[in-house]
């Protein structure tokens, strides 16, 4: 693929590659260097004759202990993972049944409703937190995981239901008839022939919807309230900031550990992350 | 079949009597299946679209309930001059950073496209903007804008490009500016490994082909790739720029929508009166108004997909 002289290939190539990835990976570099940098050496204006921006010689802990000290960041961390844990498996158990149904069985509004839930898959969350924080407190959810748990499926399950189908669809209808014929009912062809096939799909939807909940902001900052409920995003922007103070220490420190669940999970499942990101923007 | 098989001939055919299985009939069997989701996305999507209509034509606050006051909201909003401003803010923000977006994506894609050392683990890192929680790293991003201690300043002014500190979220313009590459930041990881997956349904014999016709780079790539990709292209646009026009956690932690609004979008404007001051009717009409906006752009973008993929 790469052919011609070896200036062609720094210039059209390797100098536009690495540029872009110093732009997007830039800051994550400053999010940990500030973790590990004494206040001393942080608070130091860009002006000054020893700003040493790239690199530290005194790398201090103290940044993550204050957090786990000072703060309910252990707390955050917990609450987080349960409530992107929970809302992923309701969401796969009810997109993996939706998107069975919704491709593979023939129904009355089949059409409608795929294309309703695809329209319910374009529903920005912006677009209904006001209403919904008020449901939410009719329902005496506020301030509780469950007003999460129950919610982030709202945005879950479309896309869910969306990439099971694709999935689904690819699996051959001879594969269900052989089982029909040998006396499997439609519900156990549907658990033990398709469903298994499935799986690659499912594991792409949950690391998907596990990243989405693990970011989603809006809700959380609106409905929960007590610091022992927040999840990481909402804690540090609310517990971290005090008025016009940023404790950009900490604030770097709990951005990084924050980030580390999803990107383990999202290391140890590119593939599958990839092929549901791709999978979803698949018409 | 097999009815119609043994009513024809019913005296040959012993039809064993059979279990009753509702679950047979792929009727019943299908809203079973659907029953959880319908209920979720009723209880949680619509039935709260349906308050939202009702909360914007009363005046409820937080804790008093309201009367109903027809348009009046939108009324308001219609001479709000900050309001003017936040669809101002929107429309500019959503344009100029899917463009951006496209065509640095598209960039990027290509680049990626070929075969080199490393490649896959490339493609990981560059979606690691995509994948870390947005209000967490655009943290690092406002502390690399921080006015004192901004790190994008010391090297403007090491390379030579500034004399004096740019105060990056202190003025209304710049914050604007701010904000764009921000959302930039994160939507181009998106934008590549989708459009890349594009890319890589196209079979290399056609560019080869035209190649050994002798067309240039510039014109394989616009007379084959970019037509071929324009599908994925637009089903990739279309989630961004609804994602774009509904931002909320950018603008939120990098500005709040200030200095002196001059950043608010839609969503942080609806945020700031329904939460911050507890007009909630007011705050319900904010968002809602983005609601025909976004039918317009989805309906406009599908018939558009549609009208490419016949063709």
């Amino acid at each position: 693929m790469i052919e011609g002289e070896a200036w062609r290939r720094w210039v059209y190539f390797r100098i536009p590659l690495a540029l872009f990835l110093i732009f997007l990976l830039f800051p994550f570099y400053w999010m940990v260097i500030t973790t590990f940098r004494p206040d001393g050496e942080l608070y130091r204006p860009w002006r000054a004759v020893n700003y040493t921006p790239f690199w530290t010689w005194n790398p201090t802990l103290d940044h993550i202990k204050y957090l786990f000290s000072e703060t309910m960041f252990a707390t955050w961390m917990w609450n987080t993972m349960f409530i992107a844990l929970a809302s992923t498996v309701i969401s796969l158990f009810c997109g993996v049944l939706a998107g069975y149904a919704l491709s593979r069985l023939n129904f009355p509004f089949a059409g409608s409703l795929g294309t309703g839930i695809f329209i319910t898959y374009l529903v920005p969350q912006t677009l209904l937190f006001i209403p919904l924080s008020e449901i939410i407190r009719n329902y005496k959810l506020g301030d509780t995981p469950w007003s999460l748990i129950l919610t982030y499926p709202t945005f879950l399950i479309p896309f869910c239901t969306w990439l099971m189908m694709g999935y689904f669809k690819a699996v051959p209808k001879e594969l269900e008839e052989c089982a029909r014929i040998d006396g499997a009912s439609r519900w156990q062809a549907m658990l033990y022939i398709i469903i298994p096939v499935a799986v690659p799909g499912i594991l792409s939807a949950g690391i998907f919807a596990f990243t989405l909940s693990w970011n989603e902001f809006i809700y959380a900052l609106v409905f929960l309230s007590s610091p022992e409920q927040k999840t990481v995003p909402v804690g540090v922007v609310s517990e971290l900031i005090r008025g016009d103070v940023f404790f950009w220490g900490p604030l770097m420190a709990g951005a990084l550990l924050g980030s580390i669940p999803v990107a383990i999970a999202y290391s140890f499942f590119v593939e599958h992350y990839v092929s549901g990101l791709t999978g979803s923007v698949k018409g | 079949m097999a009815v119609a098989a043994s009513t024809a001939t019913p005296e040959r055919v012993i039809v064993p009597k059979p279990k009753w299985r509702p679950l047979e009939s792929e009727r019943n069997l299908a809203w079973l299946l659907l029953l959880p989701t319908m209920v979720l996305l009723g209880l949680f999507i619509a039935y709260p679209f349906m308050r939202g209509l009702m909360l914007s034509v009363t005046d409820s606050r937080v804790g008093v309930p309201g009367e109903f006051v027809g348009l009046d909201n939108f009324r308001k909003l219609a001479v709000d001059p900050i309001f003017h401003a936040v669809v101002w803010n929107t429309c500019l923000y959503t344009l100029v950073t899917t463009i951006f977006k496209l065509a640095l994506g598209l960039w990027l894609a290509l680049l990626l496209n070929r075969t080199f050392k490393f490649k896959a683990f490339t493609r990981a890192f560059i979606l690691l903007p995509f994948i870390i929680p947005t209000v967490l790293s655009t943290f690092a991003w406002k502390w690399m804008f921080d006015p004192t201690f901004s790190v994008l300043n010391w090297m403007l002014y090491q390379t030579g490009m500034i004399r004096v500190a740019i105060n990056w979220l202190g003025d209304g313009d710049l914050a604007m500016l701010s904000i764009i590459i921000v959302n930039i930041w994160r939507g181009v990881p998106f934008f590549a490994i989708s459009l890349l997956a594009g890319l890589q349904t196209i079979s290399p014999d056609l560019n080869e082909a035209a190649a050994i016709d002798g067309a240039r780079p510039w014109q394989r790539f616009w007379h084959i790739t970019w037509p071929l990709l324009l599908p994925v292209t637009m089903v990739v646009v279309l989630f961004s720029v609804i994602q774009t026009f509904a931002d909320f956690q950018i603008v939120y932690v990098m500005t709040g929508g200030g200095p002196a609004n001059a950043t608010h979008l839609f969503a942080t404007y609806a945020y700031q009166l329904g939460v911050g001051t507890g007009l909630l009717s007011q705050g319900a009409a904010v968002s809602l108004a983005m609601f025909p906006i976004l039918l317009l752009i989805v309906i406009a973008q599908l018939l558009y997909i549609r009208r490419v993929e016949v063709r």
